[in-house]
């Protein structure tokens, strides 16, 4: 039997990994991808804690689910507004983009 | 170590790997690839906590549709970033360094929660009545009706405003 602890450190680095990504790279894509890793660990999360505190009750599988749908739309007005400012200024680079930057 | 604990390790291992190639990869195609490998991985261990309905969701939507969706803006914006420059921040070791505190942190946190040794696993019973339930619970007024409903507003939401944020810009703007 795999412990529940150990789906619970992977989710841990997972989620740690994606805030490096969030926090150290440049490009506006790349800091979106890693929202996706941090969205992911936490889906792991739940799903490791519904199989293994309260798999009778489905709370973690439907939440599961509303975080993928909160994921999708992120993602989707996220790359809009890339793709919106790059017509406009051309560039992706997080700290070019410093319009309402006080 | 039983075969499946071994299992598990590899695929942690293979999931870390690739998301920390997500991270550090100097070329933003590489690094969308990575991601699909990365979750992939998850999908295999959704499949290893039996919530095979949420492994297929994961591959149909996040790597059918929102890993497709990164490259495709990955390809539309890659003129002005050459993937030469310098990919992280000045400040990248401060981010590495929050990272690596907040999981020394949580895996502190971890560890002095004793009941989670105790967690045993239950087989589940009846896998296919369990996804009949979840389909009925979304739409159940006394469950989760109420939050698979925002869940859908959100989606149209973002939708629509997807579409008139991307749209070309108007020539009148343009000029300024």
């Amino acid at each position: 039997m795999i412990p529940l602890s150990w789906y619970l450190i992977l989710a841990a680095a997972l989620f740690c990994v994606g805030v490096y990504g969030v926090l150290a790279r440049r490009n506006a894509i790349a800091i979106i991808m890693s929202l996706e890793l941090i969205l992911n660990a936490v889906n792991v999360n739940l799903i490791a804690f519904w199989r293994y505190l309260n798999p009778e009750l489905i709370a973690g599988q439907t939440f599961a689910i509303i975080v993928l749908a909160v994921a999708a739309s992120e993602a989707a007005v996220g790359l809009a507004l890339i793709i919106s400012i790059y017509r406009r200024r051309s560039t992706v680079a997080a700290e070019d983009i410093n319009l309402l930057k006080w | 170590m039983t075969l499946l604990q071994a299992l598990f390790l590899f695929l942690a291992a293979v999931t870390l790997g690739a998301a920390i190639m997500v991270v550090t990869s100097p070329r933003l195609v590489h690094a969308a690839l990575w991601l699909v490998l990365t979750l992939a991985g998850i999908a295999v261990v959704f499949v290893l906590l039996e919530a095979n309905f949420l492994a297929a969701v994961q591959v149909a939507i996040y790597i059918g549709a929102i890993a497709i969706l990164i490259i495709f803006a990955v390809m539309l914006t890659r003129r002005v970033m050459t993937d030469s420059g310098p990919q992280v921040n000045r400040n990248w070791w401060m981010a590495a360094l929050v990272a690596l505190l907040l999981f020394v942190g949580l895996l502190g946190l971890l560890l002095q929660a004793p009941q989670l040794g105790q967690a045993t696993l239950q087989p589940l019973t009846n896998a296919d009545a369990q996804l009949e339930d979840l389909g009925l619970a979304l739409v159940d007024v006394d469950r989760y009706v109420l939050p698979f409903e925002v869940a859908s507003v959100l989606l149209l939401a973002a939708l629509i405003g997807a579409i008139i944020t991307a749209r070309p810009p108007d020539p009148k703007e343009v000029g300024e």
